[in-house]
C-alpha cells in the first residue's frame, strides 16, 4: 500500500496499523476476526425486535429517526425537479409542523449533486453523493475517482462509495483497501460512507471482515447496501456493523458510524434499528453523526406516525407529502 | 471493559423502554383452585395453601391441599383408569386425546402464559415464547408415538408400566408437566402428578384442559401440596413408576425410598454446567449464549450454564463484553414484554441465592452485579457475575439456581475439559469455538447428557434430555424418552 | 486370615487323578489363585484366601478372598482404564472382545472341566454351557459398532439446529456376577458392560470362582487393556456394599447379590445416584437368548446440538 494515511487520520493502535501494512497482513487480520454464528446473530436480532419503547420515548425516537434519514433518490429517471422536490422535503419534512426535525442529508447521483447543493444551501441538510460507479462498482479506479471529484467539487458534504465486491470476494483485500484509501483522500473534508453491499457478500463473516476493512481504510461510516440488491439492510446485518463500530471504539477510542440503507420502510423497522443501536453500540450512537437511515419511503411513515403520536389518532398518507 | 459508565444505570438519553405489560386479566385468575382426581375437581382433605405472585408478594389464589387419603384416592383412580379405559385403549385412540390436549394448550396459550408468569415470576416473553409452545409441542410429538410404539425399538407390543407417580419442580411448571405426562400417556400409563407448591396453578388449568378434551376420568390426576405429599406419591405401593425432576438431594431420598421395590424410577436432578468459550469462539454469539445460559428464567434452570470457563487469552475481552451486555438486561415486572429477567420464585430461593452469592465474595471471588434498578416489592436479584472464581469455591461447585455466573479461566482444551468434568453433576455443557473438530472432540470428552455447541438452552421434544452421574438417570424426549414409561 | 485350606495336592479339575498308592507318583502343585486388578494378578491385600470345593465337596483350590481395599484398588484401576477403553473405536473394542472369544475357545477343555466341577453338571452339559458362553462373547463383540446406530438418533428438532444423540458408556460398573451360573452367567453380565465401552469391577460367584479365574487369565492374555475388567473372588455379600457406596462407581449390576441384601445395596447406591440394574429376585435363566437391555442400561444418551448456518 503505497499511500500513507491521510494527515488527518488519527493514529491507530500498533496492531491495527500493522494489519494495514500489506495485503497479506490485512488478510491475516481479517481472517483472524472472531467468526459470526448466523443462528445466534439472527436470534439476538429477533430478540431486539420484540422491545417496545415508552410513549414519551417513542416521539423522541421518531424525531431522532427523522433526523437520521438520508433521503434518497437513486434512479435512472432522476431529474433536477425530483431532486428539488426531495430537497424541500428534507428541509421541512412536515410543513404543517415546523418543529419536525429536518432530514440528515439528501442522497443523489453525482451529476445531480450540484442541484442538491443549491437546493439545500443554508439548510443544514447535508448532500450525499454516491460515487465509484454506483451501484456495481465495476469501472476503472480513474473513473471512480473522477466521480468522487465531481461530487466533491459540486459541494457534496458526504460521499457514499461502493466497494469492489468482486475484489473482496476473490480475497484481494489490499485492492479494496487501497481503493477506499484513494477515495478517502479524494473526499477531502467530505465524510466517507463505504457501502459494502452486504447482500452480495454471502456470509455474515464477510460482512464483519468488510466492515473492519472499511474502518481500517478510513471510512467514517459503514453502510449496508445500495438499495439495488435484495436483501438490503436487515437487522442482523445492522447489528453486526454496530458490533464492529463498538469494537472499533473499544480498540481505538474513535467513533465511526453505521448506515443501514434499503428495505427500511416503516417506523416500526426504524425503531427496531434504534433499539439495536442503543443496546448493541450504545446510547452515544443515537445521533445523526453516527447513525443514518438510507431510505426513500421511510420518512413518509415516520411523519405519519409522528402525527399519530401528537394528534392521538391515526393519520393517513394523504396528510404527508408524497415522495414521488 | 472497565468503562465506569457501566457501573451506573444509563440515564443520559431519554431512551426508555415502556412498560408493555401483558393484561393480567388474560390469566382468568380464580380465587380458589382445587385438585383434580378421578375426573373431578375436589377439595382436598389436607390444609389449603396460598400461591403468591413472587413479583409483588401478593396472594394469587388459595389452592386445596392434599392429604394421604387424597393420594390414595388419586392412585386408585389412576389404577382403575389404567385397567379399564386407558390401558386397553388402542394407541391410535390415545393419540387423538393427546392431539386434542396439544391443541387446547395452544388455544389457551395466552391464558396459560400469563398465569404461569404470575405464579412463577418468569418473564412473559419466556412463558409466551418458550414454556407454553414447547409444552404443546411435547403433546404433539408424543401423540404421534402412541400408535407407533411397536417401532420404537423395544420389540412388538411394548407394555406400559401402569400408574406413574410424578413430582415436578417450580421452574418450568407447565413444561415439566408436559415432559412428564405426554410420554406417560402416549405409552399407555395413567398418572398422578404433583406440581410444586409454589407454582400449582397452570397444572390445575391443565386439568381443565383434560376435562375439555374429554380425557377419561382417572387418566390424569393432579394432587397439590408440599414435599410431604410428593413423598406419599413416590412411596405409594400401588404406583408402578416414579418420575421426579428436582434437586439432587431429594432425588437421592427418592432413590433410597424405592430401593428394593422393583419400581421403575427416572430422575432429572441438579447441574453445574460448564459453558466453555475457546479463544476462536464467535465471540458476540458466545456472549449471548453465556447470558442466555445463566440468566434465562432467572437462572432457575437445572441445566443453566452457571460456570463460564473462558480461555485466558480472551478472558478480559469476553468479560468486558459480557458485563456490557448484562447491563442491558431489563430486570423487573415479569408481565412486561420488555423484561428479560423476572422475579425469583420465592423468598426462600432468594435467601438461598443471596447466601451463596455472599460466600462467593467471602471466598475471594470478584463480584459484579448489573446496575439495573430493582423493583421495591417482590423477590428480585440483580444479574451477577463473579470473576476470579476458583474451582474449589462453593459458587463453582454448588448449584445456585439463580442469576449468578461464576467465571473461571483455562489455558488449554484439556484443562477446560478437566475443569468442566470436575463435578459430581453431568447434566449439560456448552462449547463455543469455530473449529469443527474441536467441537466434536469437546462434545465427546464432556461427561454430560446434553452438549450445546455454539448455542445454549435449546430444548425440543424430539431431542432426549437427561443427566450423567448425580444429575440423574433416564431421558426425557425422543425415542430414548419412551423407555422410561415402557416395561422394557 | 481365614486360611482354612483343605488338603494340598489336589489337581486342577480335568486332570486325571493318580492311582491309589501310598505315595503319589507325582505330587500335584497346589495353587492359590489370585485376584485380577489393573492387568496384574495380586494377592488380596488382606492375605485372605478361601477354599473352593467342587459340587461334591471335594477341595479344588484356594481362591483369594478380596477385601474392601481390593475393591478400592480395582475401582481405581477401572477408572484409570476408562478413558482409553471408552474412547477406543467401536471396531477396536469389537476386535478385542472377539479375540477374548478366540482365547476362550483355546481354553475350552479347561472351562468345561471347571464348569462341570463347579456346577456339578455332566461334561456334555458343561460343553454346551461353554459353547453358549463363547458364542455370547462373540454376540456382544459384534454389538460394539452397532449400538450407536440402534440407540442413537439424528433428532429432527424444530429449529435451525443439527441435533444428534449417541449412547456413551456410563463409566465404571460394579458387577456382582451370578452365584449359580459360574461361566455363562458371568460372561453374560461382563460382556455387555465391556461391549458398551465401560470398565468394570467384577465379583465372581463366591462358591464357584474357578471359571472366573480362568476367564481372568483369558482376559490377561487377550488384547484387553489392563484395568478394563478387574476380577475379584470373594464373598459377594461382603463386597457388594463397598461397591454400592463407592462414589467412583457409576453403575451396578447386582445379579449376584443375595436377595436379602438387594434393598440395602440399592439404598446405598442412591448416595451418588448410581444406576442399579433392575434384576428380578432369584437367578435368571442365562441360557436364554440375550437382548440389548444390558447394553442399553449401561450407556447414557448424550444429545449434542449445533446451529446450522452459513
Amino acid at each position: 500500500m503505497a499511500h500513507p494515511p491521510p494527515a488527518s487520520a488519527p493514529e491507530l493502535p500498533a496492531e491495527l496499523a500493522e494489519a494495514t501494512r500489506d495485503g497479506a497482513a490485512l488478510k491475516r487480520f481479517l481472517h483472524g476476526l472472531p467468526g459470526v454464528d448466523q443462528v445466534g446473530l439472527e436470534q439476538r436480532a429477533a430478540g431486539l425486535a420484540t422491545r417496545s419503547i415508552k410513549k414519551d420515548s417513542k416521539l423522541w425516537a421518531i424525531d431522532t429517526a427523522i433526523g437520521m434519514v438520508d433521503l434518497t433518490t437513486l434512479e435512472g429517471a432522476d431529474t433536477a425537479g425530483k431532486v428539488r422536490a426531495l430537497a424541500a422535503k428534507a428541509r421541512r419534512p412536515d410543513p404543517d409542523r415546523p418543529d419536525t426535525p429536518r432530514a440528515a442529508a439528501l442522497c443523489v447521483y453525482p451529476d445531480l449533486a450540484a442541484t442538491a447543493v443549491e437546493a439545500l444551501a443554508g439548510s443544514g441538510v447535508g448532500v450525499a453523493s454516491v460515487a465509484t460507479a454506483f451501484p456495481s462498482g465495476r469501472s476503472s479506479l480513474q473513473a471512480k475517482l473522477a466521480e468522487v471529484e465531481l461530487a466533491v467539487s459540486a459541494g457534496a458534504t458526504e460521499v457514499d462509495m461502493v466497494i469492489d465486491r468482486g475484489a473482496f470476494l476473490s480475497g484481494e483485500y489490499g485492492r479494496v483497501f487501497d481503493e477506499i484509501r484513494d477515495v478517502r483522500e479524494s473526499c477531502g473534508p467530505a465524510h466517507l460512507k463505504v457501502i459494502l453491499e452486504t447482500g452480495e457478500l454471502g456470509t455474515y463473516d464477510n460482512v464483519r471482515r468488510a466492515s473492519w476493512l472499511a474502518l481500517l481504510a478510513g471510512a467514517d461510516f459503514v453502510k449496508t447496501s445500495t438499495g439495488k440488491i435484495s436483501p438490503a439492510a436487515t437487522l442482523p446485518v445492522t447489528q453486526l456493523m454496530l458490533q464492529a463500530v463498538r469494537d472499533w471504539r473499544d480498540r481505538t477510542g474513535q467513533l465511526r458510524g453505521v448506515k443501514p440503507a434499503g428495505g427500511i420502510r416503516s417506523t416500526k423497522d426504524a425503531i427496531r434499528h434504534l433499539v439495536a443501536v442503543h443496546e448493541v453500540a450504545g446510547p452515544e450512537w443515537l445521533s445523526p453523526a453516527l447513525f443514518r437511515f438510507g431510505a426513500s419511503s421511510l420518512l413518509g411513515d415516520l411523519l405519519m406516525q409522528r402525527r399519530t403520536q401528537l394528534d392521538g389518532h391515526y393519520s393517513g398518507p394523504d396528510y404527508v407529502a408524497v415522495d414521488q | 471493559m472497565t468503562d465506569p459508565a457501566l457501573d451506573a444505570p444509563r440515564s443520559g438519553s431519554p431512551w426508555q423502554y415502556s412498560p408493555a405489560p401483558e393484561a393480567r386479566e388474560l390469566a382468568d385468575l380464580k380465587a380458589n383452585y382445587r385438585m383434580f382426581v378421578d375426573g373431578e375437581f375436589i377439595d382436598g382433605t389436607g390444609e389449603p395453601f396460598i400461591s403468591t405472585n413472587p413479583a409483588t408478594e401478593e396472594t394469587l389464589a388459595e389452592v386445596s391441599g392434599a392429604s394421604e387419603s387424597d393420594v390414595d384416592r388419586a392412585v386408585a383412580a389412576a389404577r382403575a383408569a389404567f385397567e379399564r379405559t386407558w390401558g386397553p385403549m388402542p394407541g391410535s385412540e390415545r393419540a387423538k386425546y393427546l392431539f386434542r390436549i396439544a391443541r387446547l394448550i395452544q388455544e389457551r396459550g395466552r391464558e396459560l402464559a400469563v398465569l404461569e408468569t404470575l405464579d412463577n415470576g418468569k418473564p412473559i416473553k419466556e412463558s409466551r415464547d418458550a414454556d407454553i409452545p414447547t409444552a404443546a409441542a411435547h403433546f404433539f410429538h408424543h401423540a404421534g408415538w402412541a400408535d407407533k410404539l411397536d417401532h420404537a425399538g423395544h420389540g412388538a407390543h411394548p407394555r406400559p408400566l401402569g400408574v406413574a407417580g410424578q413430582v415436578i419442580p417450580w421452574n418450568f411448571p407447565l413444561l415439566m408437566l408436559a415432559w412428564k405426562i405426554a410420554p406417560a400417556l402416549a405409552c399407555g400409563n395413567t398418572v398422578v402428578l404433583k406440581p410444586a407448591e409454589t407454582t400449582p396453578l397452570t397444572a390445575l388449568v391443565f386439568a381443565e384442559i383434560c376435562e375439555q378434551a374429554g380425557l377419561p376420568a382417572g387418566v390424569v390426576n393432579i394432587v397439590t401440596g408440599a414435599g410431604d405429599i410428593g413423598a406419599e406419591i413416590v412411596a405409594h405401593d400401588d404406583v408402578d413408576k416414579v418420575a421426579f425432576t428436582g434437586s439432587t438431594e431429594v432425588g437421592k431420598r427418592i432413590q433410597r425410598t424405592l430401593a428394593g421395590s422393583g419400581r421403575k424410577l427416572t430422575l432429572e436432578l441438579g447441574g453445574k454446567a460448564a459453558n466453555i468459550v475457546f479463544d476462536d469462539a464467535p465471540i458476540d454469539q458466545a456472549v449471548e449464549g453465556v447470558v442466555n445460559g445463566i440468566f434465562f428464567n432467572q437462572g432457575h434452570v437445572c441445566c443453566a450454564g452457571s460456570r463460564l470457563l473462558v480461555q485466558e487469552s480472551i478472558a478480559e475481552e469476553l468479560l468486558g463484553k459480557l458485563r456490557s451486555r448484562v447491563s442491558t438486561l431489563q430486570v423487573g415486572d415479569p408481565l412486561d414484554k420488555n423484561t428479560d429477567v423476572g422475579a425469583i420464585n420465592s423468598a426462600d430461593q432468594l435467601a438461598r441465592i443471596t447466601e451463596l452469592a455472599d460466600t462467593g465474595e467471602s471466598e475471594g471471588a470478584r463480584r459484579w452485579s448489573s446496575p439495573c434498578p430493582l423493583p421495591e416489592r417482590g423477590f428480585f436479584f440483580a444479574p451477577t457475575v463473579f470473576s476470579e472464581v476458583q474451582q474449589s469455591m462453593r459458587i463453582a461447585r454448588e448449584e445456585v439456581f439463580g442469576p449468578v455466573l461464576s467465571v473461571l479461566t483455562f489455558r488449554t482444551p484439556e484443562e477446560a475439559i478437566a475443569k468442566a468434568n470436575n463435578t459430581p453433576y453431568g447434566l449439560s455443557a456448552g462449547v463455543w469455538t469455530e473449529k469443527g473438530s474441536r467441537i466434536l472432540w469437546a462434545a465427546q470428552q464432556i461427561r454430560a447428557g446434553v452438549v450445546w455447541a455454539n448455542t445454549f438452552n435449546r430444548f425440543d421434544p424430539t431431542a432426549p434430555f437427561g443427566g450423567y452421574q448425580e444429575s440423574g438417570f433416564g431421558r426425557e424426549g425422543g425415542r430414548a424418552g419412551l423407555e422410561a414409561y415402557l416395561d422394557v | 486370615m481365614t486360611s482354612d485350606s483343605g488338603i494340598p495336592g489336589s489337581e486342577r479339575p480335568g486332570e486325571p487323578t493318580r492311582g491309589h498308592t501310598d505315595a503319589p507318583a507325582r505330587l500335584g502343585v497346589t495353587k492359590t489363585y489370585k485376584l485380577y486388578i489393573g492387568g496384574a494378578f495380586p494377592r488380596s491385600e488382606s492375605g485372605r484366601v478361601h477354599p473352593v470345593h467342587d459340587s461334591h465337596g471335594e477341595f479344588l483350590a484356594n481362591a483369594a478372598r478380596a477385601s474392601r481395599k481390593d475393591v478400592r484398588d480395582a475401582v481405581a484401576a477401572a477408572r484409570k482404564a476408562f478413558g482409553g477403553w471408552s474412547s477406543a473405536t467401536a471396531y477396536n473394542r469389537g476386535q478385542v472382545l472377539f479375540r477374548v472369544a478366540e482365547v476362550m475357545e483355546g481354553r475350552r477343555a479347561q472351562f468345561v472341566a471347571e464348569v462341570a466341577a463347579a456346577e456339578g453338571v455332566s461334561t456334555g452339559t458343561a460343553e454346551s454351557t461353554v459353547n453358549a458362553t463363547i458364542d455370547r462373547m462373540v454376540w456382544y463383540a459384534g454389538w460394539t459398532d452397532k449400538l450407536a446406530a440402534v440407540l442413537g438418533a439424528a433428532n429432527p428438532v424444530a429449529g435451525p439446529y443439527f441435533s444428534f444423540s449417541v449412547p456413551e458408556p456410563t463409566g465404571v460398573v460394579g458387577i456382582l456376577a451370578p452365584q449359580q451360573s459360574s461361566l455363562l452367567g458371568l460372561v453374560s453380565v461382563v460382556a455387555p458392560v465391556l461391549a458398551a465401552g465401560n470398565t468394570c469391577v467384577v465379583v465372581s460367584s463366591t462358591e464357584r470362582p474357578l471359571p472366573a479365574i480362568t476367564l481372568a487369565e483369558v482376559l490377561a492374555t487377550s488384547d484387553l487393556p489392563g484395568g478394563v475388567a478387574n476380577l475379584l473372588t470373594g464373598d459377594a455379600a461382603e463386597l457388594a456394599p463397598w461397591l454400592a457406596s463407592h462414589a467412583d462407581v457409576n453403575a451396578l449390576d447386582p445379579s449376584g447379590v443375595p436377595d436379602s441384601l438387594r434393598a440395602e445395596i440399592e439404598r446405598s447406591s442412591a448416595g451418588t445416584v448410581k444406576r442399579v440394574l433392575d434384576v428380578r429376585p432369584g437367578e435368571q435363566d442365562w441360557t436364554r437368548e440375550p437382548d440389548i437391555r444390558r447394553l442399553r442400561e449401561f450407556t447414557e444418551i448424550k444429545t449434542v446440538w449445533h446451529p446450522v448456518g452459513m
